[in-house]
């Protein structure tokens, strides 16, 4: 057994089942080794998109994703997706091969410190210098990826390692780390306050993040507000964790969120931040939450809390802990008087925005898109404005809402999409970009097409990158530069190329038929929508 | 404010690029970081010395924390603390003003440890005030070089010794 075959097993062991990747020559032992085992390597077009398909195929199985490059340019075109990926606390195992370990630091052909380049983006990372050292790196990675705050880990594999013997491969157990030990449980005098606040509270508020999610903890969520009838506003990365159609739902905060979760957010006495930053665009000045709201902060990792706000009671430990222990005790409260205040702000909301007829209204378009998408249906966001659109206008019910919420990485609908429906083919997937994030990863049709992963796009057509465009009609006086997307292809033809049935909407009429025909299809499907180029979010 | 804060770490490969990185890339103050290894060639006691205000010096430690290959982190408190840095002086300095600068010398227990026609070099070992009071009585002669460590330090007493296997 060589190296290679060693990372293999531990693949295996780790009941991995599909990676992504492409190769190159000093990642060839591990892609020879692959072929005598049962997983399945998709191979994408550009090493980018093998992390953003990794993490798609992680954030619906919940397990870790696995993407395998070569070294130099490889290794350097995972980056932008490692930092997708950690920046939204997604849980990746990165597998990059390298240069002859004899021959490190010399700049020979294909070079690159990747372990040094992606320092800054991964949880951590591991250059494999004695092929003895394989088993023991693998369970670590899986375990440091998957646990506490999830991340992905790099492990650079020169590839001398990979081709020399090992000689009794053995798979540790467990892992034996003293450096690394998350807090999973919440501390019990902390969680006793918490219920004497919520006693305590007139105006409660939660706010849900993507931690929720990551820890599995929806359900919880669920019943911990509805027990006692706490409203929950979210950020984007927490989209999802509440459906739509809750009454206790109050939508999504920030500059681009609902005006009346805002709202409920400045007016609340008691706020419970769940999973979430704290980030900037969530919250623009952070301070103003906390000056005489009582702020409870839940998170796994401890630096966040305290990092943009001062909370009143921090808790670190893992979410679903942490309710299954509130649940505990029961605190007599009622909050009707605040819930129906809110309900009110909620009925006032007036769109701003005011589209001009004659295209297809994207907001309209994605609300009917995803009232009639299946109850468990995945969307993938893109970034930009259909972004900002489909996070204002996506109706959660079952299913899961990705995008790059912490980067913003655009081109990432695509890819991830083909990670998500590889996870679960029975699941409906649809990708939701604009005419740029779509030609930032078209090439992934092809991936889509040779690995039979039909997932469904839809592409905004406005001809601009349109969210930099109103912001330089704001900013600069509609003075644009470089946002005018004039030579982009006739996505009909695109799509002919590839073998995809594509249709087009011009404007609103006939939008729900077409929506219907596009669901229904078998295979994959592009649908491109004509937008108002002027269209905007706000 | 000032802070000093005592790492114990894996011996890793790459694991002070690790730790300088986050001070970076985090925009963190370092007045001066020190390593060597332990009585454990395994580990690395690092000494950095940090500013910031309360908050941030409470995300340094959380952050620094995070680090997979940090063993132990500590904030070495004044009181209760040893610090001592070391630091070489060339001083230039002929024969007639050499004599002056030898009581100076004495004073602060400064060693001699190289000396030209025109030049010597003083070793002197102390926390920051002894040094810098140093460093003033200098200024009447001609510095040309400094060398500093930086400070290393350790809590005071059996109580504080990290615990590491």
């Amino acid at each position: 057994m060589i190296g290679a075959d060693a990372i293999v097993k531990c693949l295996e062991k780790e009941g991995v089942t599909t990676l992504f990747g492409y190769p190159g020559v000093a990642i060839c032992p591990f892609f020879n080794s692959i072929l005598n085992t049962k997983i399945e390597s998709v191979l994408v077009r550009s090493e980018q998109n093998a992390a953003h398909a990794a993490s798609g195929y992680a954030r619906v199985t919940g397990k870790v994703g696995v993407c395998v490059a070569t070294s130099g340019p490889g290794a350097t075109n995972l980056i932008t997706g490692i930092a997708t990926a950690y920046a939204d606390s997604i849980p990746l195992v990165c597998i990059t091969g390298q240069v002859d370990s004899h021959l490190l630091g010399s700049d020979v052909f294909q070079e690159a410190d990747i372990t040094g380049a992606a320092e800054s983006f991964v949880k951590y990372s591991y250059l494999v210098k004695h092929v003895s050292e394989i088993p023991r790196i693998m369970k670590e990675a899986f375990h440091i990826a998957s646990t506490g705050r999830k991340g992905p880990v790099l492990i650079d594999v020169p590839i001398d390692i990979q081709n020399k013997t090992i000689r009794d491969f053995k798979y540790p157990e467990s892992v034996n780390m003293r450096t690394y030990k998350p807090t999973v449980k919440g501390h019990a005098v902390q969680l006793k306050k918490v219920n004497t606040e919520l006693a305590r509270a007139k105006k409660p508020l939660i706010l849900a993040g993507g931690g929720v999610i990551l820890s599995g903890a929806v359900r919880e969520l669920n019943d911990f507000s509805h027990r006692y009838q706490i409203p929950v506003v979210s950020t984007m990365m927490g989209i999802g964790a509440m459906a739509s159609d809750d009454s206790l739902y109050y939508g999504m905060i920030g500059n681009n969120g609902k005006s009346y979760a805002n709202l409920a957010m400045q007016e609340s006495d008691l706020l419970i931040v769940i999973g979430a930053r704290i980030a900037d665009r969530a919250i623009s000045s952070p301070d103003l939450v906390a000056k005489d709201t009582v702020l409870i902060h839940i998170d796994v990792d401890p630096a966040e809390i305290g990092k943009n706000v001062g909370p009143t009671i921090p808790i670190v430990g893992d979410i679903k802990n942490i309710f299954a222990d509130l649940a505990k005790e029961n605190v007599a409260c009622d909050f009707s008087d605040w819930t129906s205040h809110l309900d009110a702000y909620r009925k006032q909301e007036k769109a701003r925005r005011q589209p001009r007829s004659g295209f297809v209204d994207p907001t309209k378009f994605i609300t009917e898109l995803s009232l009639k998408m299946a109850d468990n249906a995945v969307y993938v966001a893109d970034v930009g404005q259909n972004q900002m659109w489909s996070c204002g206008y996506y109706v959660a019910k079952a299913g899961k809402f990705l995008t790059s919420g912490g980067m913003g990485t655009m081109g990432y609908s695509i890819p991830a999409a083909i990670g998500a429906k590889k996870a679960d083919p029975k699941r409906q997937v649809v990708a939701v970009c604009g005419d740029g994030s779509f030609q930032m990863s078209m090439n992934e049709l092809a991936t889509m097409m040779q690995h039979d992963i039909p997932i469904k796009i839809i592409v905004f057509n406005n001809g601009y990158l349109g969210l930099v465009r109103e912001y330089q009609h704001n900013t600069y006086k509609g003075n644009y530069s470089m946002v005018d997307l004039s030579g982009s292809p006739d996505l009909s033809l695109i799509a002919a190329a590839y073998g995809i049935p594509y249709q087009k909407l011009e404007n609103n009429k006939g939008m729900g038929s077409i929506i219907d025909s596009f669901l229904k299809a078998k295979g994959p499907y592009m649908l491109e929508c004509v937008l108002d180029p002027m269209d905007t979010v706000k | 404010m000032i802070r000093v804060i005592q790492l114990i770490v894996d011996n890793t490969s790459g694991v002070l690029s690790r730790i300088s990185g986050l001070f970076s890339r985090r925009g963190y103050n370092i007045e001066s970081i020190t390593a060597g290894i332990t009585s454990d060639p395994r580990f690395t006691r690092i000494t950095i010395v940090t500013s910031g205000d309360e908050d941030i010096l409470e995300q340094i430690e959380k952050q620094v924390a995070k680090l997979i290959d940090v063993r132990d982190i500590r904030v070495l408190k004044p009181g209760e603390s040893v610090y001592r840095e070391l630091v070489l002086f060339k001083v230039g300095v002929g024969a007639d003003k050499r004599q002056s600068l030898v009581t100076i010398c004495d004073v602060f227990r400064a060693k001699i440890v190289d000396i030209t026609k025109d030049s010597i070099i003083i070793e002197l070992t102390g926390d920051q005030p002894k040094i810098n009071a140093f460093i003033e009585m200098l200024n009447d002669y001609k510095i040309l070089e400094i060398a500093r460590t930086g400070i290393a330090g350790l809590r005071r007493g059996s109580e504080g010794v990290v615990e590491i296997n």
